[in-house]
């Protein structure tokens, strides 16, 4: 910007409206971003009855009922414990079977690598619905329906294709004379991998198990078709009171703000990663 | 880079090839299958070769829930990634601000798909909601649970609110890796802004748009839960997307034949797309690699 402004008056004049233009499109997307995200955030804090009653934009009577009803009551905070195991679980296998997978595709070539390259990202693709029915006869039939283990498998589904291609976006970055330096040093594979090699990836493993973590969390058809009492994950639980007569909005709410909380902790940590985790490692 | 001919690799694919195996390929097969018998029950199956698909590309059901996904992606990929482009022209380039921007814009894409329809759903009802309640203050009657249009802008609202910061911070990292030198050769030419945008940034950030517009395609043609959550599919049928029909027709109403036929046809589709992307993919990636 302050070389265009010594080059010429007209550019000057021309970059001052753009300066102008780009705050203001900025602080309007980012208001319509929010204010719905604000709107329950509110409501948490409402009693049911002043959310039905009276319409605020601030809570007349600040209560913390509803969280405390979710604390408390079993088949409510279960929900989010079950969402945890399950997607840790996910989460742990995903990168254990894609870090040795995406080190063989970032530096060797094979027989059939690009077919199973793309393979992978067509069960990135593939639409959940059409693996609800088959999946839910197949962990039946393995008595696994109902368990976090079976979920977590399900997600493997697209989280282990994803972490595939963004880990080898990463590995990708580091040069192969490291690998042959350590080789001719006399390292082993697996002494290498373990020692030189991850290390340096770290970021990029961190930014896979986020990326790992996300997409089972927000999931819900899978996980809902394949539970029902034990394994039950937060989100399920919340599309059940939906659909139950007597609705109470507030808990609703509360539940929905403490299903943002994970995101919102490591998002400050990930912030220039999420383009290339979306676009599984490509940018 | 170089890669060495290895067939050893093979060995550090395996795992990841057994995994996907056992949650892809038996549940595909198993698809396949059924979409080739009907059953009465008891597990007694019988042979019924294409029935299931003759019968399904006749029904007005399928292609009608193809034609509203189909609008739906399009209308969505219009407005998203011009606005995309736009606010990710807008950002600040760094800075502490830039860092906000960045934390502010991800938060959507972060919400559990059924929270981001729970927040519209309290939103934007008439009884309860901040839009709902505008409007209707406004005089304007909207309901999006009563009237079909009412659904689908909520719907499209929705799906906007979600995604375009995604199509934004692809773009954004487009334009971050066009070189300053370009700008100023630009300068130098008195360019005005819209030809920089046009000769200059919207070629660099091809590569991105590309990905960007296949990602929200293929993941906008399977969308599933954000208007299950809002609308349920209606009112009547009229944000019954394909993933909803089939979804209805599977776990619903167990039809085990059409179902598997249906998801058959619609896993050829994304296959399809599926190619495509990969092939851009494949392009970008020699594209940067050139000096």
């Amino acid at each position: 910007m302050s070389a265009e402004l010594r080059a010429d008056k007209r550019p000057v004049a021309r970059s001052r409206r753009r300066v102008r233009v780009g705050p203001v499109v900025m602080a309007v997307y980012l208001v319509f971003l929010l204010v719905p995200i604000y709107w329950l955030i509110i409501m948490s804090f409402k009693s049911n009855s002043e959310i039905l009653s009276s319409f605020t934009l601030f809570p007349d009577n600040f209560t913390l009922k509803n969280y405390r009803t979710i604390l408390e009551d079993p088949s409510w905070y279960m929900g989010y414990v079950n969402s945890f195991i399950f997607v840790s679980l996910n989460m742990v296998i995903s990168l254990l079977v894609a870090l040795p997978a995406a080190y063989a595709f970032s530096r060797y070539r094979f027989f059939g690598d690009n077919h199973l390259f793309f393979w992978l990202l067509t069960n990135r693709m593939a639409p959940p619905a059409v693996f609800a029915l088959p999946f839910f006869q197949l962990y039946s039939s393995v008595s696994l329906f109902d368990t976090h283990i079976a979920v977590a498998l399900a997600h493997c589904l697209f989280n282990v294709p994803l972490a595939v291609w963004i880990l080898e976006g990463f590995m990708r970055g580091v040069p192969r004379e490291i690998d042959e330096t350590a080789f001719i040093d006399g390292y082993s594979f697996p002494r290498f991998f373990t020692r030189i090699f991850i290390p340096m990836i770290a970021p990029g493993i961190g930014v896979t198990a986020f990326f790992c973590f996300m997409f089972s969390w927000v999931e819900l058809l899978l996980s809902r078709t394949l539970t029902s009492v034990d394994a039950k994950p937060i989100t399920a639980i919340m599309t059940r009171t939906v659909s139950a007569s007597g609705l109470d909005w507030g808990v609703l709410a509360a539940a929905g703000v403490l299903t943002i909380i994970p995101g919102a902790i490591v998002i400050y940590f990930v912030r220039n990663h999420i383009a290339k985790g979306f676009a599984l490692g490509r940018v | 880079m170089q890669k060495t001919v290895n067939q050893r690799a093979w060995f550090l694919v395996l795992p990841v090839l057994i995994l996907v195996a056992f949650s892809s390929v038996i549940p595909m097969m198993t698809v396949v299958n059924y979409s080739f018998q009907d059953s009465f029950g008891e597990n007694i199956f019988f042979w019924v070769g294409l029935e299931w698909y003759k019968e399904l590309l006749q029904s007005e059901r399928l292609w009608d829930a193809f034609g509203r996904q189909l609008l739906f992606s399009f209308i969505i990929l219009m407005i998203e990634i011009p606005l995309g482009i736009l606010v990710a022209l807008s950002m600040p380039k760094k800075g502490f601000s830039a860092s906000i921007c960045l934390v502010l814009m991800s938060l959507p894409l972060l919400i559990p798909y059924n929270v981001v329809g729970t927040i519209w759903q309290v939103f934007g009802r008439a009884d309860i909601g901040l839009l709902g309640r505008l409007l209707s203050d406004l005089g304007i009657s909207y309901n999006y649970s009563q009237n079909a249009f009412d659904a689908w802008v909520t719907v499209i609202v929705m799906d906007v609110w979600h995604w375009t910061s995604l199509v934004a911070l692809l773009a954004y990292a487009g334009l971050r890796s066009i070189p300053r030198a370009y700008y100023q050769a630009a300068m130098i030419d008195q360019a005005s802004r819209w030809s920089v945008f046009r000769f200059i940034e919207l070629p660099k950030m091809r590569g991105v748009l590309m990905i960007a517009i296949l990602l929200r395609f293929m993941d906008s043609f399977m969308i599933y839960t954000e208007p299950f959550v809002l609308t349920g599919g209606g009112p009547g049928n009229a944000t019954t997307f394909l993933s909803i029909d089939l979804v209805k027709m599977a776990l619903g109403q167990f039809d085990l034949g059409p179902a598997a036929a249906f998801s058959l046809m619609y896993f050829l589709v994304i296959l399809l797309i599926s190619y495509v992307f990969y092939t851009v993919m494949i392009t970008v990636d020699k594209d940067e690699a050139k000096p």
